[in-house]
């Protein structure tokens, strides 16, 4: 076993793990944050993927322990006061998602793309997003959604 | 707060009510799930397509600390009974399918033994520790090579790879249209295996309660109903001691149309076991192990005047079922075969179909079901048969469309189409994509040296399934509505949504029939201690039969509230008027609502004589006829001479799937279908080499589309009342991934035309379109 210390969505958890647990099997067995999901386990899909210190990193191809020391943000940890976060406002205001597996990685993704560039074009959003898979949209409503989202406050405004 | 979205509700693209929970990753999917005590299954699957199993030691894996059990066939098959196919097919040789292997394994991912573990990681090393020692046998893999005289058998106890053949013919005489024709029009296609991938792969956790002996399961299914009936079959637990919930769920696209042994395993361990336990499909047992779609091979032929008048079609196709009957196997192929003639005047038609044994993973419904190989070859062969005859493939497909009068259509194959408007849909379409600007374009294109086409694709399909005379057990819908005593609205519907958006867009209808505001409405499903009744999703079904199964029960709760409110209000029933979710009669100044109603029928302290207390009904939908819903997609495209690369410029698709309920759900709908479609004609291909070893286990080698793969969308609609049921609803589920991959298709082929390519098989990856334009390129320097 060995020690680790991670910040998730603010709150800190120390724990003493095996050491190859994944970081993925942390946040949803060890901090009980099922938000994040698992549908590959090789890193392509990205319904896994978190904010490791502000980096989209997919959290199955991550061990826990390397993950040592990071601040973590999950879906969890988007919506402020009860507010959703623009991009989960997106998701929802242009029918970004349907069966919603893929959706908290994918929405993860369209974060950390507009913390980087706020105001994307339709291709570069869609390059942005091609580390994650989705099975049911066609896609088309997800580039919709980050679009809604790129401009607008990202703490507040949003319902 | 903004004010509450008020009725009409049904017609408007609605944000769903499903979404709050999903955005903030707070949903339920079975892997969310936590039991006291819970333990971890993990299976170990065979590596080889076929094999004797001659011994499996188990010892080093069952002393590994924390493993709980390590059982084996010889362990548990005597307890499972058989994964069942609910298929009726006459004659059908079915293999014995046992929950884990016997002595033998049949396919790359055939599940050999199961561990048990209190963690999953230990579960996981269990299985490593398992020793299988397998004598490989000879492998089958290419259907046509396995109904040879003389081939491997995929199970020697049959002594065939035949599992059915199956002989339609319909219409007027077949012969005689072949004997009249001025010309035969041949072509062999190949319609590829494919792997449905919903990004949840599938999840089982099962819960055994020792003091009632009730147990329960939770599986990513879309059946939950079908498999709460079935279960009983094969596992030591009455239909009424067992409930089946799919809490959120992943999508399904059919490959959780199913009832799969590890739901039955689950079940069994439960009990055996004495503590709930779950098992997590990983993406390569998913890629391995759960159903595949597709796979049929087929020599078509069609009988055709010089005219462009098509007097006769034939199939014969080989349809891949792989090793085992699944759920409805080798019924898949057979649905090609009702839809074959399109929405085209075929009067004849004769089709013949083997199903064929193969060591691989089974066939089953994959989004479309059969439906999508029928569209896929008719407007293949439309564009053929245009080109051969030298007749342009517009006029062609609009010289044998039914007319809007002609309906209800009876066609050749049997069915009878519903409700249609051809001409309105191929008009529409043709105008959004401006027909005859692409026509000039492509002309440019091509006098300019680049290879330019334009495809399209007509098409009808089968949906709402559908009436019980024609489904192999029952085809009716259950729904239940009550007027809660503080006036909200419960509906509980039978149908089992997994991404479609039915708890809005049943809201929408239950809250405009009832005349109440959509957020007083709320929709329950997927639970069978919920919905006690119910035949679940697939086929297109869910709004159009449960929606209409709730019709009937506020059909009903009006009728009855009527009764009480003309004794409350002193009048006679006739004089009673419901209007805008209130109750009143003329000259009388009391008006009542819902809430106030409710209070009455529960509290129950007045009401008239032989009126029971409450205000619920619930009903079952039985539909006198599928729907067909249909459209006309329009695709441009450009390929790339030097590299085979296609490029998608223009997509038109018009779509008319009966009533629009929700636009908004309708849009995603289609555009999700013409996604898969996408993947199926660029690079979608479930590929077995020769050794029955499975080649496409990850997403890494099978590739589904990714955001920058699809193309800009022009979407239309029309819109042509289904009038078999009272929403005129026809469904939409799977309209995209029908009617795209024709058009797409067809699009590439027209562009490689000019170098006289007539047909090139799916998927059309830069390889396979380079090496065409390689061989019909007149010989290079």
């Amino acid at each position: 076993m060995i020690s680790v210390r991670l910040r998730v969505n603010g709150s800190e958890h120390r724990r003493d793990i095996e050491p190859r647990l994944l970081l993925v099997h942390f946040l949803r067995e060890v901090c009980g944050l099922t938000g994040t999901h698992v549908g590959c386990e090789t890193g392509i899909c990205g319904a896994c993927t978190v904010l490791v210190d502000g980096s989209a990193v997919k959290a199955c191809t991550l061990l826990a322990a390397q993950a040592d020391g990071a601040e973590i943000t999950t879906i969890e940890g988007l919506a402020t006061n009860g507010h959703l976060h623009p991009m989960q406002d997106g998701f929802w205001e242009r029918h970004g998602l349907q069966c919603g597996f893929c959706t908290p990685g994918m929405i993860m993704s369209g974060v950390q793309l507009l913390a980087r560039n706020a105001k994307p074009t339709r291709a570069e959003i869609a390059d942005a997003i091609r580390g994650n898979l989705c099975r049911c949209t066609g896609y088309t409503h997800i580039i919709d959604a980050i679009e809604y989202a790129a401009g607008r406050p990202a703490t507040g405004g949003a319902r | 707060m903004s004010d509450p979205v008020k009725s009409p509700y049904i017609g408007r693209a609605l944000k769903r009510v499903e979404d709050p929970r999903l955005v903030k990753g707070l949903a339920t999917y079975t892997d969310d799930l936590r039991l006291p005590g819970l333990l971890h299954v993990c299976f170990l699957r065979s590596p080889h397509a076929h094999a004797r199993v001659d011994r499996i030691d188990t010892s080093a894996a069952r002393t590994l600390p924390g493993v709980v059990a390590v059982l084996t066939g010889a362990d548990v098959n005597e307890h499972c009974g058989i994964v069942p196919c609910a298929a009726e097919i006459p004659d059908l040789k079915s293999p014995r399918h046992t929950v884990l292997a016997g002595d033998r394994v049949y396919f790359v991912g055939h599940p050999v033994a199961v561990a048990i573990a209190a963690d999953p990681y230990v579960a996981r090393d269990a299985i490593d520790a398992i020793e299988v020692d397998y004598d490989p046998l000879p492998v089958v893999v290419d259907p046509e090579e396995a109904i040879k005289a003389g081939a491997p058998l995929t199970h020697p106890d049959l002594g065939t790879n035949i599992a059915f053949t199956h002989h339609v013919t319909g219409g007027t005489d077949i012969d005689d249209a072949f004997r009249r024709a001025d010309k035969i029009v041949k072509e062999r296609m190949v319609h590829q295996r494919l792997t449905p991938m919903p990004i949840e792969p599938r999840a089982v956790v099962a819960s055994y309660h020792r003091g009632d002996g009730t147990l329960t399961i939770w599986s990513s299914t879309q059946v939950p109903h079908l498999v709460r009936t079935l279960l009983p079959g094969m596992i030591a637990i009455a239909e009424n001691k067992l409930r089946i919930v799919a809490p959120e769920v992943g999508g399904g696209f059919g490959a959780k149309l199913q009832v799969y042994a590890e739901e039955a395993l689950c079940g069994h361990l439960a009990m055996r076991l004495g503590a709930p336990v779950k098992w997590i499909e990983s993406r390569r047992e998913n890629a391995a192990a759960t159903i595949h779609g597709r796979d049929q091979i087929g020599e078509y032929e069609v009988a055709v005047k010089n005219d462009g008048t098509i007097l006769g079609l034939k199939a014969r196709t080989v349809a891949d079922l792989g090793s085992y009957c699944q759920l409805l196997t080798p019924a898949i192929p057979t649905l090609t075969g009702l839809v074959l003639t399109g929405c085209y005047r075929i009067p004849a038609i004769k089709v013949d179909l083997v199903g064929v044994y193969t060591n691989k993973m089974a066939t089953d419904a994959y989004r479309g079901a059969g439906r999508p190989e029928a569209t896929y070859l008719i407007e293949r062969l439309m564009d053929i048969v245009a080109r051969e005859v030298g007749i342009d493939r517009v006029e062609l497909r609009s010289k044998h469309f039914p007319a809007v009068a002609d309906f209800p259509f009876q066609t050749a194959c049997g069915v009878t189409y519903d409700s249609g408007n051809y001409q309105g849909t191929l008009a529409k379409a043709r105008q959004l994509a401006d027909w005859d600007q692409l026509v000039v374009q492509r002309a440019n294109a091509r006098a300019a040296g680049r290879l330019s086409g334009i495809g399209m694709s007509t098409y009808v399909e089968i949906c709402a399934m559908g009436p019980s005379k024609a489904m192999p057990a029952g085809g009716w819908e259950w729904g239940c509505v009550r007027i809660e005593i503080s006036g909200k609205v419960t509906a509980i519907t039978g149908v089992s949504p997994h991404g479609q958006g039915q708890e809005t867009s049943l809201a929408q209808i239950v809250a405009d029939r009832l005349g109440v505001l959509i957020d007083d409405v709320v929709v329950l499903h997927g639970d069978t201690g919920v919905a006690h009744y119910g035949r679940d999703t697939y086929g297109s079904r869910g709004t159009a039969l449960g929606g209409s199964a709730l019709v009937m029960c506020i059909d009903k709760i009006v009728a009855k509230a009527t009764t009480l409110v003309a004794h409350l209000l002193g009048v006679t029933a006739d004089r009673v008027v419901f209007a805008d979710g209130r109750f009143s009669a003329p000259g009388v100044e009391r008006r009542l609502s819902w809430a106030e109603l409710a209070g009455e029928a529960f509290i129950a302290k007045n009401l008239p004589p032989g009126l029971e207390p409450g205000l619920e009904a619930s009903s079952f939908f039985e539909p006198a006829n599928f729907t067909f819903p249909f459209g006309t997609h329009i695709v441009a495209v450009d390929v790339d001479r030097e590299t085979g690369k296609v490029t998608i410029n223009k997509y038109v698709a018009v779509d008319d799937c009966g009533i629009r309920i929700n636009p908004l759900l309708i849009e995603g709908q289609v555009q999700g279908g013409i996604a898969h479609s996408l993947g199926q004609v660029l690079f979608e291909r479930t590929v077995y080499d020769e050794n029955g070893q499975l080649l496409t286990g990850e997403f890494m080698d099978y590739a589904i589309a990714r955001a920058g793969d699809i193309p800009d969308y022009i979407m239309g609609s029309t819109v042509t009342p289904s009038p078999v049921n009272p929403l005129g609803v026809k469904g939409v589920g799977e309209a995209g991934t029908i009617g795209a991959t024709p058009a797409i298709a067809n699009a590439v082929i027209d562009a490689l035309q000019p170098l006289g390519v007539r047909h090139l098989d799916l998927p059309l990856t830069p390889e396979r379109v380079w090496r065409a334009i390689q061989q019909h390129s007149p010989v290079a320097v």
